[in-house]
């Protein structure tokens, strides 16, 4: 043990080797060490990419030859199918988000009380449909909303005296399909988000409340809402995203075309352009104005929410 | 120490990564022939004739690695355009084959093969796969379109398949089908364009004309699918296809319970027959499609694969002559009906004891299946293609369709001039 204390000796014997460890070890370069293989993954895999395809929405590309065309490809989106995609996405994600918001809060804090039987086995079962595969899930609401009689939610419109109904061919049921499969997918991962977040708060605040004589829905609106506001921002904002990228629950019914467009978002659109007819440059056209569109819903979500407002005292 | 050892093995190791592709074969890689296909019998066929090859070859063989794709077509396309990874052999889906034909194809011209023995082929379908006199794919079959009758449901209705010569009479012996049955003679699929482009073709119209041109809103289209949604609405003897189309999960249940008296659809189906519909063996049979009017083509050849050699093949010769053996020879296309139950393309072969076979299909839909083929083989169209086909098969199959037939919401005439306006203005 006593040897910890001698200089170990070969250190002094090859200082030139100990110049590349300075530097690699120094407290100056390390940093830019660490966060290297961030930077290196940004600049390949997300910065490379983006610029690449801001160039390719301006030119036309076609195996062996690249032309720049100015604007064609966005004068190009100006047709019925992308209005009528960007109709169908912005349908969408309204619709989500005002089932994907309000349910899964107040299931939260329904799951959150103590007071609920069986919580625990039904966070289970919320949060167990967020594990399967969209493209699973879809096949099986593809099979229970069927055309044929005997598809199980025709059979159960037959036994209830109703008519039974062509889900996929009708642009209603074609977005009730859409919303109802990504509704009870993505509802057990907001319910998360939202139990982790009353979780945090402290049990005092309501104590308190409840001295000064809150009733249970006066300590939900004066201190669970407004603690919740950050995740639920969060949730907003992750949910716009999702909703205006949605592609599989669309592609999983009808594949990249479907009857009348009724099932057509923007990002189906992508791929239909871009991969069906190879129509690359349009394609990356059509996924810039998704992106600005994200943008522009998340920067009024934001405003809405009074995110660029200076703290208040 | 140990810090420095591992930093450089990691070095050593992403170096010796990047420098060692999966192309470094060595020095019998000139013989290695990859081979991409999206169907798994289409695998099957390929290595039982990478066998026979050796067999005959045995001075030159080749080591066949055949590689079942998903989603080929897009990743092919994409190891095209980027000049890496893509096979040496692959097949391509007829529908999508025009991508590969935009620009400059990345593909290598087959005339060499093709030329010498086109003239036994039904040779409409070596243009499918053509540009500018340029051959760039050999095809798998003839995709010859047929009428498959319900003998049983006819029989009930006192109704003769081989006295079913034009549509006129085929009208006919469907209202008496729907008389003494109650049930449709015929189903209308309208995402798909398997009764719509034939009958097109069959009176010598098309979706595009030979120079790529657009007329899909030309007289004879407008008749047809006039012709198509009287057959629903007015004469009341079709109904819409179960789920669209006749590969859809709700059409097999339908007719393999009787739904239907019959289906037009290519030879090809006759697989979805033995597989999908197992009931109907022995109720069958396949009659030439019935014509318009006098002169009209006896057949036309749908669907269909195009194998080409890539301009990334190693050994383009050896490739092509491959290629050559396993589709273009008369073993082959014998071969070709024995073990996938295509119609095979060298029609000269149709008419060979060694063809005239009894098999699971001569089983299922009787014998005289093969005096239909006879009957039809000379006379066999074949649809044009051009940049603009995957657009119009999708506008028909989605839109047009749909809206004219099932919906009944929009007039035939309107649906068409609409949709062919709207390819027009794609023509670049």
């Amino acid at each position: 043990m006593k040897n910890t204390l001698e200089p170990a000796p070969n250190k002094t014997v090859n200082p030139e080797r100990w110049k590349i460890g300075n530097l690699l070890f120094s407290q100056k370069t390390a940093p830019y060490l660490f966060i290297a293989p961030f930077v290196l993954s940004f600049l390949l895999f997300f910065l490379y990419p983006i610029t690449n395809s801001v160039i390719m929405s301006f030119q036309e590309i076609l195996p062996g030859e690249r032309t720049f065309i100015g604007l064609e490809n966005y004068s190009r989106l100006l047709n019925d199918h992308f209005y009528r995609a960007l109709y169908n996405t912005t349908i969408y994600t309204l619709l989500t988000l005002i089932i994907l918001i309000p349910i899964p809060l107040v299931l939260a804090v329904i799951l959150n009380s103590k007071l609920t039987f069986a919580r625990n086995f039904f966070k289970s079962a919320l949060f167990i449909p967020a594990l399967t595969s969209t493209v699973i899930a879809g096949v099986i609401f593809r099979l229970m909303f069927g055309q044929q009689d005997s598809a199980l939610m025709n059979s159960l419109l037959i036994q209830l005296g109703f008519s039974p109904l062509q889900w996929t061919n009708n642009a209603y049921t074609a977005m009730f399909l859409m919303v109802a499969l990504a509704s009870w997918k993505w509802i057990g991962i907001n319910i998360l988000y939202f139990l982790a977040a009353l979780q945090s708060i402290s049990k005092d605040l309501y104590e308190a409340a409840a001295i000064d004589g809150a009733g249970p829905w006066t300590q939900f609106r004066r201190i669970t809402l407004p603690l919740l506001k950050p995740v639920t921002v969060f949730v907003v904002t992750i949910s716009i995203i999702g909703g205006i990228r949605m592609f599989e629950e669309s592609y999983i019914f009808w594949g990249a075309s479907s009857p009348a467009d009724i099932g057509l978002t923007l990002s189906v659109y992508l791929y239909q352009q871009g991969f069906d007819y190879f129509d690359l440059g349009f394609g990356a056209a059509i996924g810039l104005v998704i992106l600005f569109i994200t943008l522009v819903f998340n920067l009024i979500q934001w405003k809405f929410f009074g995110l660029f407002k200076k703290e208040e005292d | 120490m140990a810090k420095w050892i591992a930093l450089v093995a990691i070095i050593a190791l992403v170096i010796a990564v990047s420098f060692t592709g999966p192309d470094s074969g060595g020095a019998d890689g000139d013989n290695h022939l990859t081979l991409w296909t999206f169907v798994e019998q289409h695998a099957e066929y390929y290595n039982e004739m990478a066998e026979r090859w050796n067999q005959m070859y045995p001075d030159r063989p080749i080591v066949l690695q055949v590689e079942t794709v998903p989603d080929l077509s897009n990743k092919l396309q994409l190891s095209l355009y980027t000049g890496v990874a893509a096979p040496d052999i692959a097949d391509i889906e007829v529908n999508s084959f025009p991508n590969f034909l935009r620009g400059e194809p990345q593909l290598i011209p087959l005339n060499d093969i093709v030329e010498p023995v086109k003239e036994h082929f039904v040779e409409s379908r070596f243009d499918i796969y053509s540009k500018d006199g340029t051959y760039y794919g050999a095809p798998f079959h003839v995709g010859a379109t047929v009428m498959y009758y319900n003998k049983e449901i006819l029989d009930q209705a006192q109704v003769n398949p081989d006295d079913i010569k034009t549509w006129d009479d085929f009208v006919e012996a469907g209202k008496q089908v729907k008389q003494d049955t109650g049930k449709p003679m015929i189903t209308v699929d309208t995402s798909d364009f398997m009764l719509f482009q034939p009958l097109v073709i069959q009176q010598g119209s098309d979706f595009l004309d030979e120079n790529g041109e657009v007329t899909l809103d030309g007289p004879v289209n407008l008749q047809t699918l006039q012709f198509m949604h009287d057959l629903i609405y007015k004469h009341e003897i079709a109904v819409p296809t179960p789920g669209g189309q006749h590969h859809a999960e709700e059409y097999y249940g339908f007719m393999n319970q009787g739904g239907a008296a019959a289906i037009q659809m290519p030879l090809w189906y006759m697989g979805r027959f033995t597989d999908f519909m197992p009931d109907l063996k022995g109720k069958m049979i396949v009659r030439p499609m019935p014509i318009m009017k006098e002169g009209d083509a006896k057949s036309v050849g749908m669907g269909g694969t195009g194998t080409v050699v890539t301009n990334q093949a190693k050994n383009p010769e050896l490739a092509k002559d491959f290629l050559s053996f396993a589709k273009l020879s008369k073993e082959a296309n014998i071969e070709i009906w024995k073990q996938l139950g295509f119609d095979p393309p060298r029609s000269e072969v149709w008419n060979e004891p060694a063809f005239q076979q009894e098999n699971k299909y001569t089983e299922y839909f009787g014998n005289d299946l093969y005096d239909t083929l006879i009957s039809i083989k000379d006379d066999i169209r074949s649809p044009h293609f051009g940049s603009l086909s995957p657009r119009i098969y999708t506008a028909v199959n989605s839109q047009l369709q749909f809206n004219v037939l099932r919906r009944n919401s929009q007039a035939p005439e309107e649906a068409l001039n609409k949709a062919a306006e709207e390819m027009r203005s794609l023509n670049r």
